[in-house]
């Protein structure tokens, strides 16, 4: 079934065209990777579908029903964990219940539930500043799991990690994923990470940015740990990487 | 435990340079270098203190009133100002400008006009107080709202924060380090404001004692105001530091 559907997206800022005619599929349970160079669009793609911005044509639906432009009806997350240093950590990842209606006490409990399965046990009542790169990170995935919408758009979430954590986290985000059950649209400028997590890539090229191609990853999750450095995913690798070429000299 | 150790010899040195400087005073008044009628000694200064200190703390009693009276309201009013400018960025633009303008006049040039128009009594202390306090709060709070990460509040309006949430979450606690800041100033603002306000005339409070011992040439008793005076200057910031600190747990953590 169709999750999420963006229908012909077009979206210019200052007389410059970002993106044009771009449609996409997300359906129930994958995980799709949009994968483009930085500076691509890619983040006012994500704009436009999280509602945060209207585009000037084309539209967003979520299980058929018109959604353009209404903020609040997906979960969303930025490569800047933005946990706000004020806040401690567990009334950092409780904030979308709060904002919900939620009385205090009860989201904090409700939010303290999923810190081991996030691995951040015994750090609700520290501040953000305290933790670690990859602990800020998973606090904030856990924020965005706590706004319960079935669907998750991921704007660069590992990118600022350095690359062992990151790896970590790759591991660590296969096994979540499996349990909480998530539709995610995760959007990367690194084709090991989107080859590695996706059931499908969609490439966003050109400017202004359409998606020029979709390519599916057919190996089946939970995935091998060798699956990074078998010949299949070279395969893929290599077929990306000749069309970012193909595209670039067009 | 290094910094502990490190604040503490911070302190030993201020002290003994605050001890030197007593005993250079006590010895240029003892050998009788600067006429002791115009520079007390130290020993006197602290005679006066001593023996005035019920009529002081009457009068500071006054003062005090006031200064607090005006640094509420100024803190109130600005914390208004900044929050309708921040809100209406049309008012900004109108009152702004405005604002920065009331800062220009002197307290002194005011305070007799104000006299004129409401009395002796605490009103025109009060005004005045409020006039000097609340632009230090208005600022602070403006350029703390206006400096928060827009990505945060983009965050937050995904998750369906309208703009009071916005202002409850991330406006106001980001703009709490600037507003701590301004309000330390204000604070002292308020005492110096209160002080000079009585000097021009009133019934009561440091600054008409301070005007009374002047014209009796009792310079021990004028030192000895003084003191009080940045005494209570130092108490008020020293309240203002802890309840920033209370306010802000999250500074502390570091």
């Amino acid at each position: 079934m169709v999750h999420l559907e963006a229908k012909g997206i077009k979206k210019s800022f200052d007389g410059r065209t970002i993106l044009e005619g771009v449609s996409l599929e997300l359906r129930e349970g994958e995980l799709v990777s949009l994968l483009g160079a930085s500076g691509g669009g890619k983040t006012t793609l994500f704009q436009v579908l999280a509602g945060l911005c209207i585009p000037e044509e084309g539209h967003v639906l979520i299980d058929g029903e018109e959604v353009t432009g209404k903020p609040g009806k997906v979960s969303y997350m930025l490569q800047k964990d933005l946990l706000l240093p004020y806040r401690t950590v567990v009334d950092n990842v409780a904030l979308p219940l709060l904002i919900g209606g939620m009385k205090k006490r009860e989201a904090r409990s409700k939010a303290s539930q999923y810190f081991t399965l996030f691995g951040l046990e015994g750090t609700q009542k520290k501040y953000p500043s305290q933790l670690s790169g990859g602990m800020r990170q998973r606090a904030a995935l856990l924020r965005t799991y706590l706004f319960s919408r079935p669907i998750a758009l991921l704007d660069e979430p590992f990118s600022a990690l350095d690359m062992l954590t990151k790896h970590a986290m790759h591991e660590w985000y296969l096994k979540v994923m499996e349990e909480i059950k998530l539709s995610t649209l995760f959007i990367t400028h690194d084709i090991d990470e989107a080859i590695l997590l996706s059931d499908r890539i969609l490439l966003l090229t050109g400017a202004p940015g359409r998606i020029t191609k979709e390519i599916i990853i057919r190996e089946e999750k939970p995935r091998n740990k060798e699956f990074h450095i078998s010949e299949e995913f070279l395969e893929y690798k290599r077929e990306i990487l000749k069309h970012l070429e193909s595209e670039k000299i067009r | 435990m290094k910094r502990k150790s490190q604040s503490i010899t911070n302190k030993l040195w201020s002290c003994s340079a605050v001890l030197g400087l007593l005993f250079l005073w006590q010895g240029i008044s003892s050998l009788r270098l600067i006429e002791p009628y115009l520079l007390p000694s130290p020993e006197r200064v602290g005679r006066a203190l001593i023996t005035e200190f019920p009529v002081l703390m009457e009068h500071a009693k006054i003062t005090l009133t006031e200064a607090f009276a005006g640094l509420f309201l100024g803190v109130v009013i600005g914390f208004i100002i900044a929050i309708i400018m921040d809100h209406f960025d049309k008012v900004y633009r109108a009152f702004y400008p405005l604002i920065v303008l009331t800062q220009t006049v002197p307290t002194v040039a005011l305070a007799p006009l104000l006299v004129l128009w409401f009395g002796y009594e605490m009103t025109p202390k009060i005004i005045l107080i409020v006039m000097t306090t609340f632009f230090p709060v208005t600022i602070g709070l403006l350029s703390g709202f206006r400096s928060q990460d827009p990505d945060a509040v983009s965050l937050l309006r995904s998750m369906g924060a309208g703009p009071v949430s916005i202002f409850r979450y991330i406006k106001l606690p980001g703009a709490m380090k600037q507003f701590f800041s301004s309000f330390r100033i204000s604070a002292s603002y308020a005492v110096v404001g209160a002080v000079i306000s009585e000097w021009l005339g009133g019934f009561g409070g440091l600054g008409v004692y301070m005007t009374r011992v002047k014209k009796a040439f009792a310079f021990d008793k004028m030192f000895a105001v003084i003191i009080l005076i940045s005494i209570i200057s130092l108490l008020l910031m020293k309240g203002v530091d802890m309840l920033s600190k209370k306010c802000m747990p999250w500074e502390q953590k570091q």
